[in-house]
């Protein structure tokens, strides 16, 4: 079980080291990761992600509860303790949405099959369009790929890690996953420009030419600016539904 | 070392990655064998310094080819004292694998080449050492464990990577696989898949089409071959 990730420092783009010690992670935190585009955002979770031993561009390592992981752990798809969901909005698959499913649950060694369908239905929690078990994934919208893959990560990956680049920009109902994932005693990792989701976790790293430039830790403050943007973003919400409902915004929207 | 794998898949973006950590440590020989045309023995040359070679199969199949001429190839490598000998094949019709009985057979594959193509690609996959997943930052992880899941399911005791060989991540295991690699006896090299059959009118040159026009073995559309031949799945 994984009960910590340790970040090593590596380099940033000028050959800088990183000025750090160690970054800790632990079970049941949720970390944001923030930084203007080109920052090294991606290149830090991918280095979580792949359990990066110095041989990624950045030279990090990246320790599992204060261990180097063992090559079964790194290389293994079955014992890999973490999921990514990226920005990816395109499986290239030619699977149907059952067939990949059942695929991957073979890969993590999952023998229920249960659990096709009730990924395709967690699925559909964080998407409008409903996903079919037999549409192809190769056909999916950007919103149904990225759906169908963090419901994937949640019930397939089952990983004690999750790690999700920007989920907020592909049509999803993030509210509804940033509530699911939350409190599950997971490490969970959010790459994001949001500023609530950003705001509502306990930790936030902030990056700057491909390296971590500091760590700030949640205050009660942000917390309440935080909740203050949901509210706002469930009124935008509503507005956006009605919109492209087709409706015209009237006062009850506003209210 | 045998690197193998169909075009654009990566095979080239790996081998520079090896050339790139092994380049001043070890002495490094290179073959390349494609049918047409070739052009990374002069960029590899340029670029890492090393003892590069190209062969071009023409009219014969690649991989008879590569039989021809690896005997005479690992006496060249030999004589310019390397201690590393990448064969870079190219890997076309699938029937065969030029992976040999020493050294390392790798094989390269693309995340998104498809996800049916490990299955397709037969003794490439089957008879490998090691298999290097490449482009894993083009896919998201779920498929790529699909991906990884299907090549263990032709092969399950093929040791797998990913990798994105343009940065060259999380290739340690491959380097280690590499130094840890025996000398290679030259008298005592086999190749480790069975050659396919090769003694019909077809293979001299022979175009018309239809079993009749034919001698050797022939196939008709619905009927049988003989049982101990391999046909197909």
């Amino acid at each position: 079980m994984v009960r910590e990730i340790t970040i090593l420092p590596g380099w940033d783009k000028s050959g800088n080291r990183e000025d750090f010690t160690d970054i800790n992670l632990k079970a049941g935190e949720t970390i944001a990761i923030v930084g203007p585009t080109g920052s090294g955002k991606t290149a830090l979770i991918t280095d979580i992600e792949l359990l990066a031993q110095g041989d990624t561009a950045t030279k990090r390592r990246v320790l599992l509860n204060g261990q180097l992981p063992g090559d079964e752990v790194r290389y293994n798809p079955a014992y890999k303790p973490i999921a990514m969901i990226t920005q990816n909005t395109k499986c290239f698959t030619d699977l149907t949405t059952e067939e990949f499913l059942q695929i991957h649950a073979r890969a993590r060694r999952i023998a229920d099959q249960k659990i096709i369908q009730d990924t395709i239905s967690l699925a559909n929690k964080f998407t409008g369009e409903k996903i079919k078990k037999d549409t192809k994934v190769s056909v999916l919208s950007g919103g149904q790929t990225r759906s169908l893959l963090i419901a994937d990560a949640i019930l397939i990956g089952a990983a004690p890690v999750i790690l999700l680049d920007e989920i907020e920009n592909a049509g999803i109902f993030k509210q509804e996953v940033v509530e699911l994932i939350q409190d599950t005693g997971k490490i969970i990792i959010f790459v994001t420009h949001d500023p609530a989701i950003a705001l509502l976790t306990k930790k936030r790293l902030i990056m700057g030419n491909g390296g971590v430039r500091k760590v700030i830790y949640q205050n009660e403050l942000e917390l309440r600016a935080a909740q203050k943007l949901l509210e706002l973003d469930r009124q935008v919400g509503v507005i956006r539904e009605e919109i492209r409902a087709g409706h015209v915004i009237t006062k009850v929207n506003l209210a | 070392m045998i690197i193998a794998g169909p075009p654009s898949a990566g095979k080239t973006a790996l081998t520079k990655q090896i050339l790139k950590r092994f380049q001043g440590e070890l002495r490094i020989a290179y073959l390349k064998i494609d049918v047409v045309k070739a052009f990374e023995d002069i960029e590899l040359r340029k670029e890492f310094k090393i003892m590069t070679r190209k062969i071009y199969s023409g009219d014969l199949c690649p991989d008879h080819a590569a039989v021809m001429v690896l005997g005479d190839a690992v006496d060249w490598a030999e004589s310019h004292g390397a201690d590393l000998f990448i064969v870079e094949s190219a890997g076309l019709c699938l029937r065969c694998a030029p992976y040999l009985n020493q050294g390392l057979g790798i094989v390269v594959l693309s995340s998104i080449s498809g996800i049916h193509a490990p299955e397709k690609m037969g003794a490439m996959v089957s008879l490998a050492d090691v298999a290097v997943v490449t482009k894993i930052d083009l896919v998201s992880q779920a498929e790529r464990e699909v991906f990884i899941q299907k090549i263990a399911e032709v092969h399950p005791r093929v040791i797998l990577m990913e990798t994105n060989a343009l940065q060259g991540t999380s290739l340690h295991r491959l380097y280690d696989l590499i130094l840890g690699s025996p000398e290679i006896e030259k008298h005592n090299l086999v190749l480790k898949g069975s050659p396919p059959l090769g003694t019909c009118t077809i293979c001299v040159g022979k175009k018309e089409v239809g079993w009749k026009h034919h001698f050797g073995v022939v196939k008709k559309l619905d009927g049988p071959l003989a049982e101990y031949l391999f046909r197909g799945e």
